[in-house]
């Protein structure tokens, strides 16, 4: 009787796992099942038309209805009733999703170029060292109980982080958010590093330039929640169904952002397909140089394009001896460097609700989209004839 | 300790002594130590509302803790705690979101699925002789794998206000989630401490053969208490989810770590037989307040985790030494 019971439990918990599938949607895995907005097809002169990409979803559920106008209201929120800070010296807190990797210490080095410039700001970066929500929660909370100026943050999750982040507010503390967005009404503003469609199409048109428009690829993420990755691999599956539906996907894998599974995984594709896979994407900074790696060692950077997200720096050794041909991004040091500036503009009243556009340094001006939003600009392409002028 | 060695005598400083002398009594201090020091680095730290905050990011390990504890004393482990509490949150909002649950039949589901989860454990573990260690390592990655795949790896939000009450809400001022901590942790030191079932588990960790020749079904409280944990881990998954108001199949990630270096930091012996629930408390709230009070003075998460892990080691060779001479009066 009882194992009877036990057995049934059992089978119960695997069919569970069996029957997902059922549930699946027609999107490729890793994409996240918000609204998208595929940018118009073509090659070259990428991510130009800025008045295409206004009407752009963020990550988060706060979808706008009225996608006819061309600018949305300020949907940010405001701090509580504070000190007129204006010009005098500010200190931030700077707490990306994790430290000790590449990609935030290069948005750490733009928050100190701008706090050199500016010369009345201190910013201090200080986070987890795994990319976990309740450690950035924690890490927040004590930098509000503790009294700073200004928070900047890349958030693990836009969801988990709002709550610490309104409470930041309320307790009169700017808010600013830099490459992962929060809820919107939890900081004032958002420096959107590119957006989601403008990096997919510059991934997708990559791939199809360099392997064709029948071509085959797989995917290697971080994981499958992780919300811009997700946002990302939803808007290439929308941008290739329109323009490039002869593309054919394979499979998208998990890798954390951790370098030996990167590899791992990467080689996974290689060797499960065989023949049938010209091309992998890889959608973190550390997936693309493993990836390309993996690529490398099974010596058919010939046969399979690696197209991905990643540091100059990582890249290197793949770009200059032509293994790999583009890396997309954007520039991180004046993604924090936008930040900074960003934020400085607000507490000196410079930049208000409303406002189109905000005045950054040395990268000039900046226009804002999404209502609360400021795009930092269309996004990169490295390769061989610029990759070394780069150093981050 | 409740160890057979404590002499019976009535005299009140001796009481003191011994109070002070064992595992608990060495562990408050070093926590009391702690607390006055990072009192005197910040101005911050040492007040209501923060060590009230504190108490609403702990109570998730605490909860886990507990179960813990008992596991542990029997002389076992459960390695996938972090992942049934994964696993909960995922099914509590796949659940709620996708299969169209009232909310609350939802969370009654979520804990069941980590009730259930714990039980596969225990069944395992007793019935095919799988070694703790090794069963719930591989649950570890099974369960977290399940919370991946049913969730689809999309996160469940836009939960109903009334859902926020328990993890972000306040009773007679106080996070309500310490309140349910607070019951959990008197009856537990209850039970562990003054019930049949209690010694048993000791019994069982001190010589799990003599236990069983001595007529306890040792099975039975095995699968207890595997179950146990599930069903505490359930519980923390949902006060989590209703805490950060988002379902991610990764949370908890890593938490079986935070909970059992607090099980072990609290005089809890990893080969059983000793251990308590007001020692895994203060081991709890130590590291806790450790995180918290070393982050507001100043130090960054990098070198808070080393301080961290320096006060783990100093403060178990203390109590070693200190037991040790005690042993030897």
């Amino acid at each position: 009787m009882k194992k009877t019971l036990a057995i049934s439990l059992i089978l119960a918990l695997f069919l569970a796992l069996v029957s997902m599938p059922l549930a699946a949607q027609d999107r490729w895995d890793g994409a996240d099942d918000l609204a998208v907005n595929p940018l118009a097809c073509g090659m070259g002169d990428e991510m130009m038309d800025d008045s295409d990409e206004m009407m752009d979803d963020d990550d988060d559920e706060m979808m706008d209805d009225e996608e006819d106008m061309g600018m949305m209201e300020y949907d940010g929120g405001q701090p509580a009733m504070m000190d007129d800070m204006a010009g005098m010296d500010i200190v931030l807190v700077d707490v990306p999703k994790l430290v000790g990797i590449g990609y935030f210490a290069a948005t750490t080095l733009g928050q100190q170029q701008a706090a050199e410039e500016l010369g009345n700001v201190s910013v201090t970066t200080d986070a987890p060292t795994e990319a976990n929500i309740d450690d950035q929660i924690q890490v927040i909370d004590a930098y509000i109980t503790q009294g700073v100026d200004g928070i900047l943050f890349a958030a693990n999750d836009p969801v988990a982080i709002a709550p610490v982040l309104r409470k930041a507010l309320e307790s009169g503390i700017h808010v600013v958010g830099y490459d992962a967005n929060s809820e919107p009404d939890a900081r004032e503003w958002f420096v959107n590093q590119a957006e989601f469609n403008g990096i997919a199409k510059a991934l997708v048109d990559s791939l199809a330039d360099q392997m064709g428009a029948e071509a085959s690829f797989g995917i290697v993420t971080s994981t499958f929640t992780t919300p811009n990755q997700a946002r990302w691999i939803a808007e290439m599956w929308a941008y290739a169904s329109e323009c490039y539906p002869d593309l054919t996907w394979l499979e998208t894998l998990e890798a954390q952002e951790d370098a030996v599974l990167s590899f791992q995984q990467a080689q996974t594709l290689i060797n499960k397909y065989g023949e049938d896979i010209d091309g992998i994407f890889a959608m973190t900074s550390v997936a693309t140089p493993n990836s390309a790696d993996a690529v490398q060692q099974a010596g058919l950077c010939e046969d399979v394009a690696v197209v991905g997200l990643a540091t100059p720096n990582g890249m290197k050794p793949y770009v200059n001896d032509g293994c790999v041909r583009d890396v997309i991004l954007w520039n991180p040091v004046d993604l924090g460097y936008a930040a900074v500036y960003v934020t400085r503009a607000v507490v000196d009243g410079e930049f208000m609700p409303g406002d189109s556009s905000v005045m950054a340094g040395r990268l000039g001006e900046l226009m804002v989209v999404n209502g609360s939003e400021v795009l930092l600009g269309p996004p990169f392409v490295f390769t061989a004839d610029n990759i070394n002028d780069f150093d981050f | 300790m409740t160890s057979p060695a404590i002499p019976q005598r009535a005299a009140t400083p001796e009481r003191l002594r011994t109070l002070l002398a064992s595992q608990e009594g060495v562990l408050f201090i070093i926590m009391l130590v702690s607390v006055l020091f990072l009192a005197t680095r910040t101005d911050k730290f040492l007040t209501v509302d923060n060590l009230l905050q504190q108490g609403r990011f702990m109570t998730e390990v605490g909860l886990i803790a507990i179960p813990m504890t008992c596991i542990i004393i029997t002389g076992g482990i459960d390695l996938s705690v972090g992942s049934i509490l994964g696993l909960t949150a995922i099914v509590l909002g796949w659940s709620w979101q996708e299969l169209g649950f009232p909310l609350e039949l939802a969370i009654v589901t979520g804990i069941a699925s980590g009730t259930l989860a714990g039980f596969v454990n225990g069944l395992f573990i007793v019935r095919v002789g799988v070694p703790p260690l090794i069963m719930t390592l591989a649950t570890l990655a099974l369960f977290r794998g399940l919370a991946e795949g049913i969730s689809k790896a999309r996160s469940a939000r836009g939960y109903p206000e009334w859902f926020f009450e328990l993890g972000q809400g306040e009773l007679l001022g106080i996070p309500t989630q310490l309140w349910l901590l607070i019951v959990v942790v008197v009856v537990f030191g209850i039970v562990l401490a003054r019930t049949q079932l209690g010694r048993a588990l000791y019994a069982i960790g001190n010589n799990e053969t003599g236990a069983r020749f001595s007529g306890l079904t040792v099975n039975r409280y095995l699968l207890l208490i595997y179950t146990f944990s599930g069903f505490m881990s359930g519980v923390a998954g949902y006060i989590f989810v209703s805490r950060v108001s988002t379902t991610r199949s990764d949370m908890g990630t890593g938490i079986e770590l935070d909970v059992i270096a607090a099980v072990v930091l609290g005089g809890t012996s990893i080969f059983g037989g000793t251990g308590s629930v007001a020692g895994t408390m203060i081991g709890v709230v130590l590291i806790q307040l450790l995180k918290n009070g070393l982050a507001l003075s100043g130090v960054t998460s990098d070198a808070t985790i080393v301080v961290i892990g320096s006060v783990l080691i100093f403060a178990i060779l203390v109590n070693n030494f200190i037991q040790t001479r005690r042993g030897g009066d």
